[in-house]
């Protein structure tokens, strides 16, 4: 979960060795240049002694005990936390993590700006180009008119003076209008069309497949569920227990984000997602829930988050997350799609009562050891004359089931 | 303060409780629609031009054309999860706190049932020892938390302050009396917290001025004064009727309100029929009263009796059991009434008891020597109740001394004077001349509105409390919600007035540790709410012995001409919950009447006085209007011609009348409470009748009723029960088939394919008829439970209440059933209620009386299922009859073909209606809802589902624990409610479980089982240890 620290640049065998040993013990309490629940590192050998540095990293508690005044400050400022004795560190190591962590590394900084710029000014010349391009179909089309406005009106003139009907033969409307067959035909066949479109338009309401609202924080369930592998679960938790699976409360978010300040993953520039981008989210958060960043405490001053609910079932429908997900051992991507690659989340499947009934026909019940269902399901096959159930067969399909 | 609103606002079910937000959510725009922007802005001077035709038009095209677009949207559901969860919610999940509930009159001890941290259900804590019965209006106490009316910040002269302004104010008036030495009364309804106690002891520490003042409006002094002569302590005796034989109830409503009730699991005990044994037994109960009482309609022999001769009748018990002789009476009825329990008590006399509701101290006396004298195994005096400490005449006192000047400062909660006294009125004219007057109360009421300060104090479900009702039993009342509003604690303001500088909560902490506790800890007695010690045997002081009782004063009370006697009603009680709409709308057992308190008069009082009941065409009963007269004072209150009132006598209920912090629709009937003149309920009355309209009841006692026909209620007899084959008291039904009589059960005469019900579950639910004493804890329960909404007055009164579970009540004659159901036959039971039932009438003086849940059956042949022409309704494979609410067009033919008329339909959205301006029109009162179950929306039908949800609930536990459901897990919320166990809920299909061997009781029957219908819900037919055999119910061929 945490995002080992990227280097641009040199590959010096020791800052490698260095980086490594830092991601191995540091990480989870100090980063290079921020404070975390420990001081930013960089620079730590210029502000103090090697060897103080030496013992302060294998035992620290010692040196505060000793009343070493350096230490004890340092202790006192940062809210009297210990921190972690490594003793199995040589100096070698410290020397290595010292070197990575005074590394600068020379970032070319021009790339993030050359694509912010590009995507500012982008967007609005396509926009430009494309009223103008209207604009001018417009003032085309106006022209068009206006000709044959002109030339019908010519036509109807010259129509009333001289135009005589030839009374032999019937234009083809009127032959059509007075033959009943294939008028009715017709009507019959518009009709039939007519309602077949109605009811795929009737029946599409109200239906929300791929609906993708704009999030009040950009949460990429690709970037947690997808690149960091993060259970879905452990934000989830409650579709274990309970029908709803519940959105996590922002203190889930912050038993990583403590840690986590700045985003540090894959960057998608076509779209503008850069690191920029994902750490100003994360600052959004911070501000939700109140977390002071600079001095590393709860501010108590938060803002809940007004997330737009994507899967919404209608009251009268009973939906039970935890026989789904828990009970039934069912993948959450069977019915919520690849989360993890969803930069932003949308609806996968429909959520209709057709889609719920075709999975429980389908669907064979998995006993998984449940002595719950190990009676009525002995007797329920014997009496059906198959091995496995299906949902349906369990009673699935009863009305009451889910609603009431 | 009231920004801690966010931590309700937690997820999203929980935006109801702002206000602002969800008002703006439900408005199309959030502000007013400028009217000018239509045209009108020339004529902005002209104000109260109405509009025009054309902006009729334009307004009408506008919104078509807003709400065209608006549909081609579905509206966005915000979510808001918690910043910080808490770590024991999980939303969908209920979490459960045991409390307490005590008012002043009404104790008992609950869970409350809690989602998503809002209380939404009050249900019985069995766990507990005793008082763990929930009536209807401990049931109905959760919906008065969101009550709109509520008090929701301090108030100085009717405006709004700070409570820091406001103690700063109060400080300092009490500081300046106390500088003056001038007294200030703190009067509370009876305190029974020690911490509380504790808590005024430290007042008054702090300001040695105040006095401790105690007011109950229904105060029981004369058994307080026959305790304390007795046994030297100011408290009521106890009793457990559980082993009685012989239960000689003379006026004590104890399944009602007497000495705060509670007593209904204890008798049903004594009164259900154990089949097991060969020789089964059941009390004998013996009732006198003049008002048709739920004690009464229980009882297997009901006496009515005016009110002085009811005295005669105890007077001469007495004497004859305590004393060993007695003159006799002269007259030859009451001696027989007298001989009768004299002979009944002295088959057994321990196993008999007495108990009494004559208001006279001398009555109680005597109801402690008899049970002394016999013995009796129900008689717990040394388990003193200490539930009433009000003084006698603690009004009268504050408003002489108010008068004369000693009293200058006035706090008061808990009480409402104005109200409950008949001395109200002159008591709030004195409290205007106080130098401070102080409520702490919850709603404006009629005294509160009268003072200067109101300190708004926290519903029962936001505060912490301790309870000591009865001796060795203490109880802890734990807050379950943060107040909603900026309330506090009764205690904590106090503790505040006296600048301790404690919580309440600690407060309460530090005097158990200190006090009470012994062999326990805090955290344990938090969760189970009660703690028992053993301190009974020094609770009482002394036994005096040698009292003289003056009971020949008692055979010579005063007879009134026509006897008042106020009784308070099941639902609104003493009327402290008359704001609450549940309450309101619960049919009153006996009458059957919603929404309004009335006079009950005997047939033939209404004879002699010419008022009538008359029913009009829907069924709804009309009645007379009276003049009564009570001392100086006059009401006009309509007649209800009551089978079972006393002739000479006439009811009234207590507890309505209220016209200060409650609602408009609520302020109904006319306020008892000004004629409980000397706090006794007996008074003298002249009844004069009007000429002029009749009064409009909302009564379904003739709706929804069977129409006579028979196998709706089956009894017996207990010699009967114990002598004869069960084909005789409960013969299956037979009909004909070819000429040959079949029974009913047979497959030979079913049309119908069956059901498999042998696998899995099968929900079946028992409905014992002995042991249902008609309380109605289950209907309020239901009603929390299914989100049932209140449809008010005018629409109860056309037979579209909602309620899924409804109590029937039927009357019988003494005579026989047999005879009652010819009469029923030949004649309608549409026309004049009572006009055209002469003979049936005759002996409906009288009547007894049977309860009878009637929810829906769930039948297996069900004949809704069968109309429906979509399918709304259909049968489950666990036996409920499944109604799909999304389903159904509301063509109401399933409604129509009922034959147990439990469907209900719903007219009208009863939700966000102005029209039904009861709970679920705000945001406030719809917090109370059940999120599990559906709101029913208008054109839908609608009925019990046995508790889908519930049952789902259950076993969605037993498959994540992997394991087998265990009897007792399932259950409905009426029968969860009954804590006398009349009904019994349950999976047939486990052998062992109860509710599988009362399928196969003798006593089991289905109603109307002639039209095949094969319910899921049975009855268990009632058993009366009456003396004379009497005809069992006629069966008729169909």
């Amino acid at each position: 979960m945490i995002c080992p620290i990227q280097i641009v640049g040199q590959d010096d065998p020791i800052i490698q060795q260095g980086k490594t040993l830092f991601n191995t013990h540091c990480a989870a309490c100090h980063k290079v240049n921020r404070k975390a629940i420990g001081p930013a590192l960089a620079g730590a050998s210029d502000r103090y002694d090697k060897e103080w540095l030496y013992s302060w990293i294998r035992n620290s508690s010692a040196m505060i005990a000793a009343g070493d005044p350096q230490a004890v400050a340092l202790f006192e400022e940062y809210n009297g936390l210990v921190m972690t004795a490594f003793p199995q560190l040589s100096n070698e190591d410290i020397d290595n993590i010292l070197a990575f962590t005074d590394y600068v590394p020379e970032v070319i900084q021009t790339a993030p700006v050359a694509v912010a710029s590009e995507r500012s000014s982008q967007t609005p010349t396509l926009y430009k180009i494309f009223l103008i391009g209207l604009v001018i179909i417009l003032i085309l089309l106006v022209g068009m008119l206006y000709f044959i406005q002109k030339r019908l009106v010519k036509i109807k003139t010259q129509v009333e003076s001289d135009f005589k009907p030839d009374p032999r033969i019937d234009p083809i409307w009127k032959a059509f209008a007075k033959n009943q067959f294939l008028v009715f035909s017709t009507v019959v066949v518009f009709f039939l069309v007519g309602l077949y479109q109605l009811y795929g338009y009737m029946m599409q309401i109200g239906i929300d497949k791929g609906y993708q609202p704009i999030q009040p924080i950009h949460f990429s369930h690709k970037i947690h569920a997808g690149d960091n592998q993060i259970d879905c679960k452990y934000c989830h938790s409650s579709a274990r227990v309970s029908k709803h699976s519940g959105i996590p409360s922002l203190n889930i978010c912050m038993n990583c984000h403590r840690n986590i300040a700045e985003y540090n993953g894959e960057e998608d520039l076509a779209v503008g997602y850069d690191t920029e981008f994902y750490t100003a989210e994360i600052k959004k958060l911070f501000a939700a829930v109140g977390w002071d960043e600079e001095n590393q405490v709860y501010t108590g001053q938060t803002q809940p988050v007004r997330w737009i609910r994507i899967h919404n079932l209608p009251d009268f429908v009973y939906f039970n997350h935890a026989q789904h997900a828990q009970v039934a051992g069912i993948d959450c991507q069977t019915c919520h799609g690849p989360v993890e690659e969803m930069e932003i989340l949308y609806q996968y499947a429909p959520l209709t009562m057709g889609w719920c009934i075709d999975c429980h026909r389908e669907t064979n019940i998995d006993l998984l050891g449940n002595e719950y269902y190990q009676k009525i399901h002995e007797e329920l096959s014997k009496k059906y004359g198959v091995e496995q159930l299906t949902v349906a067969q369990m009673g699935g399909l009863e009305c009451a089931k889910c609603h009431y | 303060m009231r920004e801690e609103k966010i931590y309700w606002k937690g997820i999203h079910q929980l935006d109801d409780s702002n206000d602002d937000l969800s008002a703006l959510e439900h408005r199309e725009f959030a502000e007013k629609l400028p009217a000018d922007l239509f045209g009108k802005a020339q004529e902005k001077d002209s104000e109260n031009e109405s509009p025009t035709r054309r902006d009729f038009l334009k307004y009408l095209g506008f919104s078509t054309a807003a709400a065209a677009v608006a549909a081609c949207d579905g509206p966005v559901i915000k979510s808001v999860p918690y910043v910080v969860k808490p770590e024991q919610i999980i939303p969908g999940q209920a979490n459960y706190y045991a409390t307490s509930f005590w008012d002043g009159h009404d104790f008992s001890n609950i869970l409350v049932k809690t989602r998503e941290g809002r209380p939404i259900k009050i249900e019985p804590n069995n766990d507990a020892p005793d008082f763990y019965q929930t009536s209807a209006r401990v049931h109905a106490s959760v919906l008065s938390l969101y009550d709109s009316q509520r008090i929701q910040i301090p108030k100085a002269n009717q405006a709004d302050i700070s409570w820091d302004d406001l103690y700063a104010q109060v400080k300092q008036k009490l500081e300046t009396l106390h500088q003056e030495n001038q007294r200030v009364v703190l009067l509370t309804h009876s305190i029974i917290s020690p911490t509380t106690r504790d808590i005024i002891e430290q007042l008054m520490v702090k300001y040695p001025n105040i006095q401790h003042v105690q007011y109950d409006a229904l105060p029981y002094h004369d058994v307080l004064d026959a305790y304390q002569q007795k046994y030297g302590q100011r408290a009521m005796a106890n009793y457990d009727f559980s082993s009685s034989k012989v239960i000689v109830s003379i006026d004590a409503d104890f399944l009602g309100d007497w000495q705060n009730g509670g007593y209904d699991s204890s008798y049903v005990r004594s009164r259900v029929p154990d089949e097991s044994k060969k020789k089964a037994s059941m009390s004998y109960h013996i009732h006198l009263e003049s008002n048709l009482s739920l004690t009464g309609s229980n009882a297997d022999k009901r006496i009515s009796l005016k009110p002085a001769q009811m005295k005669k009748v105890l007077a001469h018990v007495y004497r004859n059991i305590c004393l060993g002789f007695d003159i006799g009476d002269e007259n030859s009825e009451i001696q027989s009434i007298v001989d009768h329990i004299v002979k009944k008590i002295n088959v057994n006399p321990s196993q008999a008891v007495v108990v009494s509701g004559i208001e006279n101290k001398e009555a109680q006396s005597m109801v402690l020597a008899i049970n002394e004298k016999i013995k009796s195994s129900a008689f717990l005096p040394n388990q003193p109740l200490y539930f009433k400490k009000g003084e006698a005449l603690a009004i009268e006192n504050i408003s002489r001394d108010i008068a004369n000047g000693s009293i200058k400062g006035l706090i008061w909660y808990g009480v409402n004077p104005v109200y409950s006294s008949p001395k109200g009125q002159q008591f709030g004219q004195q409290i205007q001349n106080l130098e401070l007057s102080l409520a702490l109360a919850s709603v404006e009421d009629e005294t509160a509105t009268l003072a200067q300060f109101i300190a708004p104090t926290s519903h029962y479900l936001e505060a912490w409390n301790d309870y000591h009702p009865k001796s060795g039993y203490y109880n802890i009342a734990q807050p379950t919600i943060r107040p909603l509003f900026l309330t506090k604690d009764f205690q904590q303001i106090l503790l505040d007035l006296a600048e301790v500088p404690m919580t309440h909560v600690d407060y309460i902490k530090d005097y158990w540790q200190n006090n009470i506790l012994i062999d326990s800890d805090w955290n344990r007695v938090l969760h189970d709410g009660f703690y028992t010690i053993n301190e009974s045997p020094e609770t009482i002081d002394r036994v005096e012995e040698s009292i003289v009782i003056d009971a020949a004063a008692l055979i010579d009370a005063e007879d009134y001409p026509m006897s008042l006697v106020l009784y308070p009603k099941i639902s609104i009680g003493d009327g402290q919950q008359a704001g609450n709409p549940w309450l309101q709308e619960m049919p009153d057992p006996i009458s059957r009447v919603s929404w309004d308190n009335y006079l009950t008069v005997s047939i033939s009082d209404a004879q002699n006085l010419g008022v009538v009941n008359t029913t009009n065409s829907h069924g709804a009963i009309d009645g007379s209007i009276v003049q009564i007269k009570v001392r100086n004072r006059e009401y006009q209150v309509p007649v209800l011609i009551q089978p079972g009132q006393a002739p000479g006598t006439v009811g009234l209920a207590l507890g309505y009348g209220r016209k200060q912090g409650v609602k408009k629709e609520m302020q109904i009937g006319v306020n008892a409470f000004e004629l409980h003149f000397d706090h006794q309920r007996i008074q003298n009355v002249e009844i004069s009748p009007i000429n002029g309209p009749m009064h409009e009841f909302a009564c379904i006692q003739l709706q929804n009723t069977v129409m006579g026909r028979g196998e709706i209620i089956k009894e017996t007899t207990l010699e009967e029960f114990n002598t004869q084959e069960k084909e005789y008291y409960n013969p299956v039904v037979h009909v004909s088939k070819n000429h040959v009589k079949v029974s009913v059960r047979s497959q030979e005469v079913d049309a119908w394919r069956s059901f498999d019900h042998s696998i899995g579950h099968f929900f079946n639910l028992s409905i014992d008829l002995n042991a249902c004493t008609g309380c109605g804890a289950c209907v309020i329960a239901c009603q929390a439970e299914n989100n049932v909404p209140v449809v008010g007055k005018r629409e109860v009164r056309r037979s579209r209440d909602m309620h899924w579970l409804r109590i029937d009540r039927y009357y019988s004659s003494n005579e026989s059933f047999q005879q009652d159901y010819k009469q029923n036959d030949e004649t309608t039971w549409f026309g004049e209620a009572f006009g055209t039932f002469r003979k049936l009438e005759k002996a409906a003086e009288n009547p007894q009386v049977v309860f009878q849940p009637v929810m829906c059956q769930h039948c297996n042949h069900a004949p809704c299922e069968t109309v429906c022409p979509v399918a709304a309704t259909v049968h489950g494979r666990q036996g409920q009859n499944q109604m799909a609410y999304n389903r159904c067009v509301g063509t109401r033919y399933c409604a129509n073909n009922c034959p147990y008329k439990v469907r209900r339909f719903n007219w009208f959205r009863y939700n966000k209606n102005k029209e039904f301006d009861y709970h679920m029109n705000s945001p406030l009162g719809r917090m109370v809802l059940n999120p599990d179950v559906v709101v029913r929306s208008r054109g839908v039908m609608e009925k019990c589902s046995f508790c889908m949800q519930r049952t789902q609930k259950t076993i969605m536990d037993a498959k994540l624990e992997g394991r087998e459901i265990k009897d007792g897990e399932f259950n409905t919320a009426c029968a969860q409610a009954c804590t006398s166990d009349a009904l019994v809920f349950g999976d047939a299909n486990n052998q062992n479980s109860k509710v599988a061997k009362l399928k196969n009781s003798k006593r089991k029957y289905y109603m109307i089982e002639s039209i095949g219908t094969k319910p899921n819900v049975m009855y268990q037919l009632k058993v009366r240890n009456t003396e004379k055999s009497k005809n069992h119910s006629i069966t008729k061929e169909a």
